[in-house]
């Protein structure tokens, strides 16, 4: 694909619409999933199954004043939500939903996504520290070792699946996975690896993600009950809006990720009609998951969350990724 | 270290036992009822405001004996009737409740002894306007025949 200056609008527009419905309409199926759980209807009102609802809270959203705490940092406090948004949609320009479909493959795509990924943990910094607030300072501070904590392990596990594709290019870790079910990461009986520990690599990649997408059991930066919002407690307006459309966004690239890594992206379980809509599904069961796991647990303390990773989640992944070396140089 | 090992495999399995419970709940039909557009129906004991028991021509039983009025400790209960040329009974023409006072105490209800009053299952009785509390039981069981 040429990079025209007309190709590169339609992506970009592209990409911010697929990242703006995702959030709207994620914001539903949490809301109704949730009610489904605790056996309510959920949002049913507006529209047919309470459809028009994430439209109308947007338009209610947009209608507000934007407000910034007296004595807070001004330029900071503008700009942790645009940063909170915009490395989901600059990640989205890598990510392959087919062979096709992709805005700009390049040859270090997992490092790339990683990069942006960690610049999320940084919005919440700079709207903790920038709100004046001493709930917000304590939840940017928790944000913080939170994300060193989960991304040790997470980028461990990664450096596993890169290790048996032998390639940072998303793509060519999908094809490596693309023969059959067999020789998908999360359990490789084919291919080169022949890892039977990979499911394990596999959870706590996904623990991983719920950690760093600061999701429920992990959302210590948010704790409405502790910390009255935390980081987000002084936004209103599109401010808070760019916030929670920020943290859907980050779910779909963690999902997206998942699904590259170790479910063989848009291969088929059964090699019937690759494509497109192999990924989408594995997107969205894993994205299911990811509420169905917010509303089954509880948050855990700061002790329990920083206990998970650095007693348990490390170790396992360390030793995952001398195991898969090892294996990779006998087979 | 095996303690180590099986506790991680112990946390896990519960997790997942966890998520179960909830994906049962999650198939499961809902049990709340949309309040405004369905209604539950009130069990038999609830006591609402009381509303005055009609005969079968659909005239109240009451007999303007004054034993609730006499009986309310909160004075929400004013009554009054006539007396009909050439009946023996007097016939009641004003029954007031004073809602805004009225605890429920239900000694007007085990006071009447002609099977004259009961409590209402009504319970949608929000308001803004203190008028709203003031009924009238004569209108409200006129309203119910019709």
């Amino acid at each position: 694909m040429n990079l025209t200056l007309l190709n590169v609008i339609v992506a970009v527009v592209i990409a911010i619409a697929f990242a703006a419905l995702n959030a709207a309409y994620l914001v539903w199926a949490e809301r109704r999933g949730a009610a489904r759980i605790q056996r309510r209807p959920g949002p049913n009102i507006n529209g047919p199954f309470g459809l028009l609802q994430p439209p109308l809270d947007g338009i209610k959203l947009m209608a507000k004043q934007l407000t910034t705490p007296g004595g807070a940092d001004k330029v900071l406090f503008i700009a942790a939500p645009v940063l909170a948004m915009f490395p989901a949609i600059m990640s989205f320009v890598t990510i392959p939903f087919s062979d096709t479909i992709v805005a700009k493959n390049m040859n270090v795509g997992v490092l790339m996504i990683f990069a942006f990924a960690s610049m999320g943990s940084m919005s919440l910094v700079f709207a903790g520290w920038s709100s004046r607030n001493k709930y917000s300072m304590m939840s940017s501070v928790r944000a913080v070792s939170q994300a060193v904590a989960y991304e040790i392990p997470m980028l461990i596990t990664t450096i596993t699946v890169v290790m048996i594709a032998g390639s940072t290019d998303l793509m060519e870790i999908v094809n490596q996975q693309s023969p059959s079910i067999l020789h998908w990461n999360i359990f490789p009986l084919l291919g080169n690896s022949h890892n039977l520990l990979m499911p394990l690599s596999f959870l706590i990649f996904f623990t991983c993600t719920l950690a760093e997408t600061n999701r429920a059991p992990f959302d210590l930066g948010e704790a409405e009950s502790e910390l009255v919002a935390g980081f987000h407690t002084e936004y209103g307006s599109m401010g808070f809006g760019l916030f929670f459309m920020g943290e859907y966004a980050n779910i779909v690239i963690g999902s997206c990720m998942t699904t590259i890594l170790f479910l063989g992206g848009w291969s088929c379980p059964f090699g019937l009609f690759p494509g497109v809509w192999w990924f989408i599904i594995k997107l969205y069961i894993l994205i299911a998951t990811f509420i169905w796991i917010r509303w089954t647990f509880p948050r855990t303390t700061i002790y329990g969350l920083l206990n998970l990773s650095w007693k348990i989640l490390i170790p396992l992944s360390l030793f995952n990724l001398l195991f898969t070396a090892g294996l990779i140089k006998v087979f | 270290m095996v303690t180590y090992f099986s506790e991680i495999y112990r946390g896990l399995l519960s997790l997942f036992e966890g998520m179960g419970v909830t994906f049962k709940e999650f198939i499961k039909p809902t049990v709340t009822v949309s309040y405004p557009y369905e209604t539950l129906e009130m069990c038999e004991r609830y006591r609402g405001h009381i509303e005055l028991i009609e005969n079968e021509e659909g005239e109240p039983n009451c007999v303007v004996c004054m034993m609730c009025q006499r009986a309310c400790p909160s004075d929400c209960i004013s009554i009054a009737g006539k007396k009909e040329e050439g009946s023996k009974k007097k016939v009641l023409t004003k029954y007031m409740l004073d809602f805004t006072k009225c605890s429920l105490c239900g000694t007007c209800v085990e006071s009447c002894n002609f099977n004259a009053l009961d409590f209402s299952k009504e319970y949608n009785l929000a308001s803004t306007r203190k008028e709203d509390f003031y009924f009238d039981l004569l209108k409200r069981l006129e309203d119910r025949n019709k």
